[in-house]
């Protein structure tokens, strides 16, 4: 039998793993493995009671609230839009009753679902994961199937454990060499998105490889996998290897003992077969990819901090250059700006995509010895990370250097808990999103890399983190 | 089963209604309904659809946005460019447009998960080729207040310029549109089968 079979991709192997029911029509009814929760989950829990439908996994399900948590605070009752209290607290008390463990407010192991996953070893290679966050995509990171669904899908796992799905198209996206100083799995996402645009995922599952992929730590993995979603793809994955194992081990909800290596053969049984095929094939230079820096309301516009704000005339298609115009007149940015002169108002290191401890000395490593020149916030992922990073001094140089050491959650990424910009006010943010209004009504994100966010506060404008290094 | 126990949302068979014009592409959830908005009741979220497009801080309405046009106020399908409501999971993306009175969109393209919202709402999402789209945008917004007719059975969208269009739709969720199955009492039809995973799946287990 062995080496008759067709090659298959990771996905395939996972999506096999995971049938319940193959329907003919071209339907499957597939197993959820692990389901994440959060705050936003208050709306599927009080259907899902509504109809007195039972939870069916408590035990496969797992909760933190992050998106309503202030980051200024971690007592529930300082919440003041009585609404976003009501979704916070409802997390705990929709726990107990249902089973579902709950890592709440003041619990140290809260922080933003995406980094609470895999920090609590729930995340795991050859699973499946989902999630009511489009973020969902980060734990692909770990070579699992992960994606976000909206809330009907959550009260549909929550009273069944399964979800119907047609089967995605995959797409590989390769990018070969080594990556250059100070460049970060933010930077090589930025430049995929901008190559294929975003909705240049639409339909496919991505797996990323190459030795660029390879030589990414797991916080860089989890960048990367993050943004999927922003270049169209349902999921984003990378085949799990010696980091992905050594991250995981000893986690306190992965395989343990003898359960740990029977998983083991298994994961390493997971990577892309030599030969499989995937729907398209996406190539890209690592060395080629400098800092990146956005300049428009939609992610794929992306330029190399060496760059200039590009000319919405120069757009062949008519839809992209009107998207163009509107997105330069909102941003209040010129065609043949150089990148490097736009000053900044404001600076935002944190969420989903940025927030873990990598992401944190990266920042650190920059603002050392210097100081802000404009308000910066530091958000970390939760609050294991905090408590790592206060261990190695990291809030003490931020302190000093004069920017706002906070609590975990989303915070400023899309403001959901009232930590919003001001209207004209222009973020340097390591979100993931530059969408118009997604950080406050009229304000102006420019996605970039923790490392380029640092500079960006010390220096007041967007500069190449390149030259602050060493 | 029978559809008496799995039926719960009103079914979709046709609808022939005003259609307003969205002549952008990437028009993203946030714009649909901003995440400040999100931990309202639905009732109380209806009225900041499209929010920052439509209203001026002030709360006045903006002439120039479509929906505030009283040609396209009682639009029940939406026209709109690539990509129409990428970015977030939100699914309240889906409810505000019905709560207005949308029944279809119509756009070359979706974010994924507002996709399948879509049909977890009955609201039902086509994708037509960006020419044909773009060609429809033109004729709504020289001819505001045209109508459009969508019809499931036959999966056709009649234009304004009298071209008729053939969409596609999976076999699966064209029969959950016209039938108003709700998926989770359908799925809890299979209880057996998933039973069975568990016990098989290692995975399942933890």
């Amino acid at each position: 039998m062995a080496g008759s079979a067709q090659p298959r991709t990771m996905f395939e192997k996972i999506w096999a793993n995971h049938i319940v029911v193959d329907r003919p029509d071209g339907y499957t009814l597939l197993y959820v493995d692990r389901h994440l929760i959060h705050d936003g989950s208050y709306f599927a829990f009080q259907r899902l009671k509504s109809r007195n439908i039972k939870l069916r996994r408590p035990d496969l399900s797992f909760g933190t609230p992050d998106h309503y948590m202030p980051t200024d605070t971690r007592r529930k009752e300082d919440i003041t839009n009585p609404n976003s209290r009501r979704m916070v607290t409802s997390l705990a008390i929709h726990g107990a009753e249902t089973g579902v463990t709950v890592f709440d407010i003041g619990d140290r192991r809260n922080g933003i679902v995406h980094v609470v996953g895999p920090e609590q070893g729930i995340t795991l290679p050859g699973i499946t994961l989902v999630c009511g966050d489009s973020h969902t995509s980060t734990h692909g990171a770990f070579g699992c199937l992960a994606f976000g669904i909206g809330s009907s899908e959550v009260t549909h796992v929550m009273a069944t454990q399964c979800l119907w799905q047609k089967k995605p198209k995959t797409m590989r996206i390769t990018v070969d060499g080594h990556l250059g100083k100070g460049i970060t799995g933010k930077d090589v996402i930025l430049a995929i998105i901008a190559k294929i645009g975003a909705a240049g995922g639409t339909g496919y599952v991505l797996e990323y490889a190459g030795s660029a992929i390879r030589g990414l730590s797991m916080e860089g993995r989890m960048t990367l996998c993050n943004m999927s979603i922003e270049g169209g793809g349902r999921a984003g994955m990378i085949a799990p290897d010696d980091a992905t194992y050594q991250f995981v081990a000893g986690r306190p909800y992965a395989p343990k003992g003898a359960e740990w290596d029977a998983a083991l053969a298994r994961w390493q049984a997971l990577p892309t077969e030599d030969g499989a095929v995937f729907d398209r094939e996406v190539t890209l230079n690592g060395p080629d990819i400098a800092p990146m820096v956005t300049f428009g309301t939609s992610p794929e516009d992306a330029v190399a901090v060496d760059g200039v704000v590009p000319d919405p005339a120069a757009a062949t298609d008519v839809v992209k250059r009107e998207g163009l115009t509107r997105a330069l007149q909102y941003m209040g940015l010129r065609p043949g700006t150089p990148i490097g002169d736009i000053s900044v108002d404001r600076v935002f290191i944190g969420s989903c995509t940025n927030s873990r401890i990598e992401d944190i000395r990266a920042a650190a490593a920059i603002a050392k010895g210097r100081k802000a020149v404009v308000p910066s916030w530091i958000v970390p992922g939760s609050g294991i990370i905090k408590e790592q990073a206060e261990a190695e001094g990291l809030d003490r140089i931020f302190k000093d250097a004069g920017f706002e050491w906070r609590e975990a959650g989303c915070s400023m990424c899309l403001g959901m808990n009232g930590e919003i910009g001001r209207p004209e006010e222009r973020i340097a943010s390591t979100s993931n999103r530059n969408f118009v209004g997604r950080q406050g009504k009229g304000v102006r994100t420019h996605l970039v890399s923790p490392a380029m966010a640092a500079a960006a506060a010390v220096t007041g404008r967007f500069t190449d983190v390149r030259r602050l290094l060493d | 089963m029978t559809q008496e126990q799995t039926s719960s949302r009103v079914p979709f068979t046709s609808v022939t209604a005003i259609a307003v014009p969205i002549a952008q592409a990437n028009v993203d959830t946030d714009q649909i309904i901003p995440a400040r908005f999100l931990s309202l009741p639905r009732d109380e979220m209806a009225p900041h659809l499209f929010r920052d497009l439509r209203y001026n801080d002030n709360g006045t309405p903006k002439p120039e946005f479509v929906l505030n046009r009283p040609e396209y106020a009682k639009a029940e399908i939406v026209v709109a460019g690539r990509n129409f409501a990428c970015g977030s999971s939100r699914e309240m993306a889906v409810t505000v447009l019905q709560d207005y009175g949308i029944k279809s969109v119509i756009a070359p393209s979706y974010g994924d998960i507002f996709f399948n919202n879509c049909f977890q709402n009955g609201v039902l999402p086509i994708m037509l080729p960006e020419a044909r789209v773009n060609q429809l945008l033109r004729f709504l917004l020289e001819l505001p207040g045209a109508s459009i007719t969508v019809d499931l059975p036959t999966q056709t969208v009649l234009g304004p310029d009298g071209q008729s269009d053939r969409f596609e739709i999976d076999s699966f969720r064209k029969d959950c549109m016209l039938r108003g199955v709700d998926e989770i009492a359908m799925t809890l039809g299979y209880e057996a089968d998933i039973a069975a995973f568990e016990q098989r799946s290692i995975t399942a287990r933890i």
